[in-house]
């Protein structure tokens, strides 16, 4: 616990550790208030809405401990399905400091996806999470650029829609003199009821003169490439710009973009792994963690983090695509296969990204 | 072997294949059931535990002593038998939660959960009553087995079984540091040394907790909050070790020598647990409270499936061993309590 206590707390607090040891007081406080664990994270899920057919905001109540988000972060959940915890990452929707105190996520169920599904679709409120987090650099930075420009598809408008948020309180407090800067916003997704936010998103471009929406229903108009960006943001070029969606459509535009590198800022919520079948092949090897003592054989696909799940270690994990770098742990000996790249590396004492790494030999992780 | 005399290898094997197939079962069938489990029985132990200390406050009243101390014993039976130690084995860890889970318990008794962990669920969960490795067998301090050779020592067995009773929680913290190894060099004096470190601070934090602490938040009822947190702690100890002396010392366990574990296969494993171990007859209260130890069977084939699960795979598992035409233990608390009794009296002479 890293919380600061003032000085007349501290001997209480240390009394409170030796009454309930070997608990800690807060499993103790836990019972009266889920939410008290500050070692230990949590939120309360207060309200399930549902956005389109396929996609749920989530509006959850952080529990002690929780620090302000800045708009375009993400937050990482924990939610036990079936009895077992399952932990994603999510980019959070609500702008910070909302005056209830809470937050919000919006979850699209994808196909296949088990958490996803699960959250959109059977999450009860009343529902106790866990909650890591916020982090990520997807934000808009200080002072705010005077032009910006959003590319989104799907549920990449869930980062956005916080940076929205705020940077449209800050233009109703902007009566003071300050210049509101001027917000372009190109979303795209397969029709208008399957816009998430649709009729929030129309309502502001209604009200504000300073957002400009664009929403590309690809299902009539087809799917938006950057050489169409010319034609409906002439400036586009010049602006600071945001892009959030699937892989396709970002890998795209980071090939085809001419302004300056720092000008793109690119949210990734998948990131692309070697087929299977590609890798079944790759031979692997016994896998020994060296913290906890367990052992186990592991074949050339699996990524390590299932490999230690199954094995029964505590495996940190967030969004088990490479991104959030939550699972990293210290390569002790072997090597190991980048199951993106297909790139065997690794040397003693690297931090290896277990969600994407597979075995490629026998191998030792400090876990 | 006679028990097992009228098997073949190949019967044998097809035991143990029939027993995994009962462990697949279960572990593809865990899910929000187990959980909830479990999660009951630590809230439930946790509130009794507040409950009990709460009332201790008062304890110069005999009726908040009488039932502050019953609260607090029956929070540390939960705590060890049907929490910690089930935790501990692993059973719990599928679910990933942290809070939950064999690498991060502590409990509460005296003995470190670290050293515990290697001196049971590997030494002799993996050893089970082989004579010369299983350091269960009479606890390297009496003698259980005709096998063990007598010595004037195992006179006094009697007296100290009752003194072990009463402080087991000492007794396996002792046990852990494994001294009978040092003098063969099996293992080094600084070992020891550097464990006993570790067992001697998880000793002081227990005992200011209960002998320092509580009892001077009690205030005026300094004493009589002592001495319950004594009565509760003993309590807990003669109720498990009555409980484990249960397990694989009543007539019925089997003994075995070493030469039995040359390429031991899984299903000679597997009856070896089972002929080593007993069960203590009960209704699920009484399982609870004893960790469900009373399915000593069961846990010793499946140590790390859930508790909870006992009960239910027993009725197949003693199915399938009447089938094989092998035995299954198990009788009355009152009646492997006087046959563990018997062993310790009868042995302690020639």
């Amino acid at each position: 616990m890293t919380v600061m206590l003032p000085w007349v707390l501290r001997p209480l607090a240390e009394a409170g550790r030796w009454l309930s040891t070997p608990l800690s007081p807060e499993d103790y406080l836990s019972l009266l208030d889920p939410l008290w664990p500050a070692g230990e994270l949590r939120g309360r899920v207060e309200g399930v809405h549902p956005e389109t057919a396929d996609a749920t905001t989530l509006v959850i109540r952080p529990g002690r401990g929780w620090r302000a988000h800045l708009p375009g972060q993400w937050v990482r959940i924990g939610v036990d399905i079936e009895g077992r915890r399952h932990w994603r990452t999510y980019s959070l929707s609500s702008p910070p400091h909302r005056p209830d105190g809470r937050i919000t996520i919006t979850v699209k169920a994808t196909p296949g996806g088990f958490v996803s599904r699960h959250l959109a679709r059977s999450i009860t409120p009343g529902t106790i999470v866990r909650l890591a987090g916020p982090d990520g650099v997807f934000v808009v930075p200080e002072p705010t650029p005077p032009r910006l420009l959003f590319l989104t598809a799907g549920s990449g408008i869930t980062p956005v829609m916080a940076m929205l948020g705020s940077l449209l309180s800050e233009e109703i407090a902007a009566d003071a003199g300050h210049r509101p800067p001027d917000v372009v916003l190109i979303h795209s997704a397969p029709t208008p009821q399957e816009v998430i936010f649709g009729d929030r998103l129309r309502r502001l471009a209604a009200r504000s003169p300073y957002l400009r929406l664009h929403e590309r229903h690809t299902r009539s108009a087809g799917r938006l490439r950057p050489a169409d960006l010319a034609g409906l943001c002439p400036d586009w070029t010049q602006r600071a710009v945001w892009a959030c969606g699937p892989p396709g459509m970002l890998d795209e535009l980071a090939a085809q973009w001419p302004g300056p590198a720092r000008r793109l800022r690119i949210e990734r919520f998948t990131e692309s792994l070697l087929p299977a079948a590609s890798a079944a092949g790759a031979a692997g090897g016994r896998v020994r963690f060296t913290t906890t003592g367990r052992e186990t054989d592991a074949d050339g696909a699996t990524p390590l983090l299932t490999v230690g799940e199954n094995a029964g270690v505590l495996m940190p994990s967030g969004c088990r695509m490479g991104i959030c770098h939550t699972c990293v742990a210290p390569l002790r000996s072997g090597r190991v296969r980048d199951l993106r790249s297909g790139l065997v590396h690794g040397d003693a004492g690297d931090l290896i990204q277990t969600c994407v790494s597979a075995a490629a030999g026998p191998l030792e992780l400090e876990l | 072997m006679t028990a097992t005399a009228h098997l073949t290898l190949d019967d044998v094997e097809e035991f143990g294949r029939e027993l995994d197939k009962i462990r697949e079962e279960v572990l593809a069938d865990l899910g929000d059931r187990d959980a909830r489990y479990i999660r009951d029985v630590i809230a439930v132990q946790r509130r009794l535990e507040v409950g009990g200390r709460v009332m201790l406050l008062a304890s110069w009243l005999p009726p908040a002593w009488l039932a502050g101390t019953a609260a607090l014993a029956t929070a540390k039976i939960l705590e060890n038998m049907e929490i910690g130690h089930n935790v501990l084995h692993g059973q719990w860890d599928w679910m990933r939660d942290p809070k939950i889970h064999s690498t991060t318990w502590e409990w509460d008794i005296v003995c470190p959960a670290d050293l515990w962990k290697h001196s049971h669920n590997f030494v002799h969960h993996t050893w089970t009553n082989v004579l010369g490795k299983d350091r269960d067998i009479g606890y390297s301090a009496m003698r259980i087995t005709p096998e063990q050779d007598w010595r004037p020592i195992y006179l006094a067995q009697p007296f100290y079984n009752v003194l072990l009773a009463l402080f087991f929680e000492y007794g396996i913290a002792i046990y852990d540091l494994e001294l009978e190894r040092v003098p063969s060099g099996e293992k080094t004096p600084a070992d020891v040394l550097a464990q006993l470190g570790v067992v001697a601070r998880k000793v002081r934090r227990q005992v200011v907790k209960d002998y320092v602490a509580f009892p001077l938040l009690a205030g005026p009822a300094f004493l009589p909050a002592l001495l319950a947190n004594l009565t509760a702690n003993l309590a807990r100890n003669v109720w498990a070790h009555t409980i484990i002396f249960c397990g694989h010392f009543p007539a019925g366990a089997e003994f075995f020598t070493e030469d039995r574990l040359d390429g031991e296969t899984r299903g000679e494993w597997y009856v070896r647990q089972l002929l080593g171990s007993c069960n203590i007859d009960g209704g699920r209260l009484f399982h609870i409270m004893s960790g469900n130890l009373g399915h000593q069977i069961e846990h010793h084939l499946f140590p790390d499936l859930p508790s909870n699960r006992y009960a239910e795979i027993a009725p197949r598992v003693r199915a399938l061993c009447d089938r094989y035409g092998l035995a299954y233990t198990s009788d009355s608390l009152a009646r492997q309590v006087g046959s563990v009794w018997k062993r310790v009296l009868r042995l302690a002479l020639p």
